[in-house]
């Protein structure tokens, strides 16, 4: 069955007629073309589809839409500040912290959760963060770095939800 | 891709509203609250119900409270289980085993109750449907014999909860919500050795939340065998809760083991090995043996069998050890 869904993604509200079975992951990427969210499992294993729900970091394969409608939701597509890469994506670019970079999304909106609520993690506490999000190809070295460099250059955390 | 099976879903906003759609949609209706273990299993075709009663609007299932014990609502999220202060301080177990399930986002969205009721596993049965098929499908889910052990009369999937033999150690009581209104139920008997029928409740029944008795005084510790350091399920979960008296004696003493069997089992006869008595290293390593006896293993999770079965005395005796704050 069909129903009439409210979304706020990446700051923009979108009205759309969906499945009920849909996930999230299916709308993002099919009805509204983010594809730079992906699908990896799809059974909530490997965090390649990590978006954030009013700033924290939630696995949209396993989330039904309408659970999250009144919420704020932000994928990869609004990292960018005016244009420019997050310092996350610069980092990540500067230290080659992304090989085939189909884990790189997930990674980049798990650490964007962390940097928001804390400032300069230490290397134990990026780990943590970053402990569902799967990468079989880098060995998370680079990966920790690259967030560890953006928090050092990043605006100032706040407590807000919305980071 | 896998995709979930098309379904009508409903959110009721009180207890009363979500029994009267189960009962009145019956086997064809399945609780939700977190999703995290139904919704993998339903895009795996194990579970396909035409109506999903979510429990997401139901406030009185997300309080907690502390009351001579503490209640804590089925419907709170294992991560806020995990970071509550007064969790961490009086139940450390139970804050310890909700930050081990699966991963950060997982516990964001997982619940409690979740956690306490989730399903089974077994290698036969995780699997998806084309996969299931090729096999002929095992006794828990559209076939009728048990690959694990062709000659077993019953399901050997295994209870895989991290919080439950927590719930066991401390004591907990649930309260369930049915058609006959509220019943408490004793943590150790909400669970079943058996599979398929792994939970005592029945399928209207709504596990709305849990007490957990007064523990000041006790000591209380959650150790969880696994491959890797996150999102595994327990191949192997211990958990223990202790209580000395001002010599050093223990007056107080239960232990629970996860994912040993189709339920978490009480180890009780481990545990009165050490009651009256001066808990030395060589008292707790025989109680940590016997404790490892209710350990029978099946060739059907993660990590070679005999180095389960050994690791039961080893996470027995440690989990002792440091509910009793004895180092080494």
């Amino acid at each position: 069955m069909k129903k009439l869904l409210k979304l706020k993604v990446n700051g923009e509200e979108h009205e759309l007629w969906i499945s009920e079975h849909k996930t999230l992951l299916e709308v993002l990427r099919e009805e509204l073309r983010l594809t730079g969210t992906k699908h990896g499992c799809e059974l909530g294993e490997c965090g390649a589809c990590t978006v954030l729900v009013d700033g924290q970091p939630l696995l949209s394969c396993l989330v039904l839409p309408m659970e999250v409608q009144e919420c704020s939701i932000e994928t990869v597509e609004g990292l960018a500040i005016n244009g420019n890469p997050h310092p996350l994506q610069q980092a990540f670019v500067e230290l080659g912290a992304a090989q085939c970079g189909y884990c790189t999304p997930g990674m980049l909106m798990s650490a964007k959760s962390l940097i928001d609520h804390k400032s300069n993690p230490e290397p134990q506490r990026i780990r943590e963060a970053l402990a569902g999000n799967l990468c079989r190809c880098t060995g998370y070295a680079k990966i920790i770095e690259a967030v560890g460099k953006a928090a050092s250059v990043s605006q100032t955390p706040t407590d807000t939800n919305n980071g | 891709m896998l995709r979930l099976p098309p379904f009508e879903y409903l959110k009721p906003e009180t207890l009363a509203h979500a029994l009267e759609m189960k009962l009145r949609y019956g086997e064809d209706a399945m609780f939700t609250a977190g999703g995290t273990d139904l919704y993998p299993n339903m895009k795996r075709r194990q579970f396909e119900p035409r109506f999903l009663i979510a429990l997401t609007g139901i406030q009185e299932m997300k309080q907690i409270e502390m009351n001579q014990g503490m209640r804590i609502g089925a419907g709170v999220s294992l991560d806020s289980v995990a970071s509550h202060s007064l969790i961490q301080t009086n139940y450390p177990a139970l804050a310890t085993a909700a930050g081990h399930v699966s991963s950060p986002q997982l516990r964001k969205m997982g619940t409690l109750g979740g956690n306490l009721c989730v399903d089974t596993r077994c290698t036969y049965y995780n699997q998806n449907y084309p996969w299931r098929k090729s096999l002929g499908f095992c006794m828990k889910k559209d076939g009728d014999v048990c690959w694990v052990a062709r000659s077993s009369p019953k399901c050997l999937a295994v209870s895989s909860s991290d919080c439950a033999p927590v719930m066991i150690a401390l004591d907990a009581e649930f309260t369930l919500f049915g058609n006959d209104g509220e019943r408490t139920i004793k943590a150790e008997e909400f669970y079943q050795d058996d599979g398929i029928h792994y939970l005592n409740k029945n399928p209207d029944e709504i596990l709305i939340s849990v007490f957990l008795p007064n523990r000041t005084g006790w000591g209380s510790v959650y150790k969880k065998l696994r491959r890797r350091g996150t999102i595994d399920f327990p191949v192997l979960g211990t958990a223990a809760a202790a209580r000395l008296d001002e010599d050093g004696i223990c007056v107080e003493v239960r232990l629970a083991l996860g994912a040993v069997a189709s339920a978490p089992v009480l180890a009780s006869k481990a545990a009165e090995m050490l009651m009256g008595k001066r808990p030395e290293p060589e008292l707790i390593e025989s109680a940590s043996q016997e404790a490892s006896k209710l350990a029978k293993p099946m060739d059907n999770t993660d990590m070679n069998l005999s180095y389960r079965k050994k690791m039961v005395s080893v996470f027995v005796s440690r989990a002792l050890k440091d509910a009793i704050g004895i180092q080494g």
